[in-house]
This record gives structure tokens, sequence and C-alpha cells, in this order.
């Protein structure tokens, strides 16, 4: 199994608040991995760190390494480039205001592909991978805004493949949405993983054990498990892994 | 004794209805006004002709020319600046005492009486830089005098774009200035023209300061170093001088007409874009 990203003992504070108190964790290609903890356990810090939203804080201090095929990322890769490698879907769906065919076209037209053919392709292309093609094929010109909010995260997720990036990263995609388009998206996750590494943020712990193949656990900036998912979920090591995947504290 | 609160709303809109009615009635008298004042000595040869004997006779096509010239070329020069400081003071800089003595200033700006700019342009532009009574004179001095609104209203319109369009164009790759010229500014498109609207209103109704600079010549004015007479300013002086309220009352329908032309003009062009980007 190769590792795509390798976090070495991160650490991250905003102002004197320590968010992330040395992180070490692997994550391996064509895989979804999940994060799973409480509010404040600091997962979603190491995602706007793996896409350098991060640069759009203040007053945040980082240490440690984090290398995506072996270059680190926070010193030697420039944010702009590195999000075209590294596509996002956040916890609520953004679409931009513009057509749902100007919406996908947003990022491949930032490259510079601006064939129509080309185009009509990588849109039809995302909007199959995220399950949207059948309910939207008719109106690609109408507003994104027009969509339902389940159909609009899909359109977001089929946005972030259009940029034919390595890795997705997901934080709490579904926590607005309804149980039919939860499905909808976690059935396009499954697909996905054969071509990305996918690391899926999430605070519902049932959705990490259907969907990941890795699974972790955080805690006030720690990593506290971190494993196969099949064997964290039935045998969990760490009394409080066992807590929050049980339900007691969450 | 108590009152029902939904007495109380009933008043309430009353109120509001009647406060709105007072408004569009104001208005709708001014321009009855000045209609029936001036609309039976407007025709197409007092558009299209100079004028005669001072302005008592013939037509004001030179400050129709004048006006239209001093509007475009301030708003030419006034918006890209003013754009600029604006998204500079949004985008790229964050909150500090520089970008907070930037906006004391533009709001000192906004708050001199146009009288000041005009003294300021001729000392200025006329004596010193001795461009004389001239559309460069008064275009200088309009420029200025336009951009605190314009970068007022822009930096309000800029703002107001939600910051997650922000987040979501850099998480698809885009730069800073990728985000500011395909997101922030299609969205803020209706708020900075809205103030570009409000801008021209200001030129084209501007007296004293277009006197002071621009002078008040009754030719037509065929190159930046010529004088020339707004509108405002023919009206301004056809009445203060009693030369000839029916003329003036014409300018003045004139006037009116081409601001509501404009307006119209302008939102036609709005709502393409709004409509493009919705």
């Amino acid at each position: 199994m190769d590792v795509k990203i390798r976090i070495e003992n991160l650490k991250a504070s905003f102002g004197k608040h320590e968010i992330l108190k040395g992180i070490t964790i692997d994550v391996y290609k064509n895989m979804v991995t999940g994060f799973m903890g409480p509010s404040g356990s600091g997962k979603s810090t190491i995602i706007s760190i793996l896409n350098r939203m991060i640069d759009f804080e203040d007053g945040v201090k980082m240490e440690g390494r984090v290398l995506l095929d072996g270059i680190d990322i926070i010193r030697d890769v420039n944010g702009v480039e590195l999000r075209k490698r590294v596509g996002t879907v956040f916890a609520v769906p953004i679409p931009l205001p513009r057509s749902i065919y100007e919406n996908i076209a947003y990022g491949p037209r930032l490259n510079n592909i601006n064939d129509k053919d080309e185009l009509d392709q990588i849109i039809k292309e995302g909007l199959k991978k995220a399950f949207l093609w059948d309910e939207v094929k008719d109106r690609l010109n109408t507003s994104a805004l027009k969509l339902s909010g389940g159909q609009q995260q899909r359109l977001c997720l089929a946005r972030t493949l259009a940029l034919r990036p390595e890795i997705i990263l997901l934080d709490e995609p579904c926590s607005g949405l309804d149980p039919i388009s939860t499905a909808k998206i976690e059935e396009a996750l499954s697909e996905l993983k054969k071509d990305y590494t996918i690391i899926l943020v999430s605070n519902n712990t049932k959705q990490i054990a259907r969907i990941s193949d890795y699974s972790a656990f955080f805690y006030i900036g720690e990593l506290i498990e971190y494993g196969h998912t099949d064997a964290l979920f039935t045998n969990p090591k760490i009394k409080k892994t066992e807590d929050y995947i049980s339900g007691k504290f969450g | 004794m108590r009152i029902r609160p939904s007495t109380i709303d009933k008043l309430v809109r009353i109120g509001f209805n009647a406060q709105a009615f007072f408004t569009v009635s104001i208005l709708v008298v001014i321009i009855t006004i000045i209609f029936f004042k001036g609309f039976t000595h407007v025709n197409l040869e007092f558009i299209f002709s100079s004028p005669e004997d001072m302005g008592r006779q013939g037509g004001i096509f030179p400050s129709i020319f004048g006006t239209i010239l001093l509007a475009l070329l301030s708003i030419v020069f006034a918006t890209p600046l003013g754009l600029g400081t604006a998204i500079f003071l949004t985008e790229y800089t964050k909150e500090s005492a520089f970008t907070k003595i930037i906006r004391f200033g533009v709001e000192s700006l906004a708050g001199i009486p146009s009288i000041i700019y005009g003294l300021f342009g001729f000392i200025f532009f006329v004596i010193k830089l001795k461009m004389g009574w001239s559309l460069l004179s008064g275009v200088l001095t309009m420029t200025i005098m336009i951009l605190p609104t314009i970068i007022r209203t822009s930096e309000e319109a800029i703002k107001s774009v939600p910051r997650n369009l922000r987040i979501v164009s850099y998480s698809l790759g885009a730069t800073r200035w990728e985000t500011v010229t395909k997101v922030v500014l299609t969205s803020a498109m209706p708020g900075i023209l809205t103030g570009v609207m409000l801008s021209i209103g200001r030129v084209v109704g501007e007296t004293a300061a277009v006197i002071f600079t621009m002078g008040s010549s009754l030719r037509l004015p065929t190159s930046l170093m010529d004088s020339g007479r707004t509108m405002a300013v023919h009206f301004y002086i056809l009445a203060r001088e009693g030369i000839s309220m029916d003329k003036a009352y014409a300018t003045a329908l004139v006037l009116v007409l081409s601001i509501t032309i404009i307006n119209v003009f302008a939102y036609y062009i709005m709502n393409k874009v709004v409509s493009r980007y919705s």
C-alpha cells in the first residue's frame, strides 16, 4: 500500500490556543480514510492544512511536516498549485452564483481549458461520478442556486472532481443533508476511491464505519487511535475510542 | 388604555404608506412642473442647434455634448481609480492603521462641499497647472469629487459578497486576482454600478465646481483644452441672470430626461449581468 500523505508531528496553534498537539499519521493512496472526533478535536484544522486554506486565517503557527508524495506542502508547495491537486468539499454546499455548467467549468477554465467539447466531457464525467447527471442533464444552463441542498452538495462534489485532483477532502459533507441525499453522496464516494485518495471528516461514526477503509479518531488535538476501519470499530484498543464510537460522548 | 398590537400594526402600515406616497409625490410634482414649463420649447431644433444671443434663442447642443463628455470622462477616470482603491482596501490588505487613515481620508473627502472642490480645481488645475478653464480641468476636478462615492459604494458592495464564495474559489485553485475578477466583482457589480450611477448624477447636476473649472463658454468643446458649459450650468446662468426662463426650463427638462435615460440603460445592463451570474 502506497502512502499518499504522511503527516509528521504536526502542531498548529491559533495565538496561544494549541489546536494540534503533534499529529503523526499516514494516509494511503486510493483509500477512504475517515477522520472522526468531537468538535474541537482538530480534524478540520488538519483538512485546512492539507489544502492550505489555513493561509487565509490570521495568527496561525505550524510545526512539523506534511508530505504529499514525499514533498512538504507546508514549505515547498505553492498554495494555489496545491489546491489544483487537492480538491475540497465543504460542510455547507456553496454553489457559485452562476449556472450548473459554469460552476463545474470554473476550475477547468482556471487551468485554461476552454475548448467546448473538452469542457462538455469534463462536466458530464463529473456529474456522472457525483450521481447528479440524470437529474440535471436537461438543465445545465439553469442557475445552480435553484438546486436542492442535496443536489447542490453533489454539484460541489462534481465541481471538485472536474479539477481532476489526486486527493479529495470532504469536511463533514453530509452534515446538512437528508438521509437520501447522504446515501447518494456515500454511494458516489465508494465508487470514487478507485481513482482518488479520499479523506472524509465526519461526526457521524456510522458513516465513517460504512465507507472508510481506514479510520482515525482524534480528541482535543491528538490522534488517539488509527487503523483499519473494521478492526477499529469492532475491537478498539483504547477506551476513549470505544466510548466515542459507542456514543458515550460526542 | 392599552392599544391592541394589531391596531398598532395597522397604524404603522398606514404611516409608512403615507411616507412612501409623500416621497413619490414630491418627485411627481417636480417632474410635472419641469415638464409643463419646458416641453413646449423642447424640439429637435432645440436639442441639435447652438444657442444664440446668450441663450435667448437657439438650442443647447454644445451643452448637451459638454455634459456628456464631462460625465463620461470623469467616470472613465474615477471608476478604475475608485474601484482599485476599494479592491485594495477589502481584498489586499488587513485592517490596520494605514487602511483606517485611507478610510478617514475618503470619508472626509465625501463630506467636502462641491464649491471647495471647485475652488481647489480653479487654483490647482486652472491656474497652477495652466490648464485654464477647460474640459480637462473640469474632468479632473469632478474625478476627485466623485472618487469618495465610488470608493465607498464599491467597498460596501465588495464587502457584501459572502466570504464563502471566495473560499470556494480559492479551493478550486484560483489565485487572489482570479477570485476578485471572476467571483467578487461579478457578484458586487450591481452595487458598484449604483455608485457609478450616483456619481454620474452628481457630475451632471453639479454647477459651482464646474463653473470654476470648466468655465461657461457657449461654444462646442472640440478638445480637452476647450471651455464648455454643461446643461446644469446653462440652466443656472439662464435663470440667475434672467436671460430666458422658457429656455431654462427646456434645458432642465432635457437634463432630467437624459439622467432618466442613463439610469434605465444602466439598470438594463445590470440586469443582464445579474441574470448571467445568478
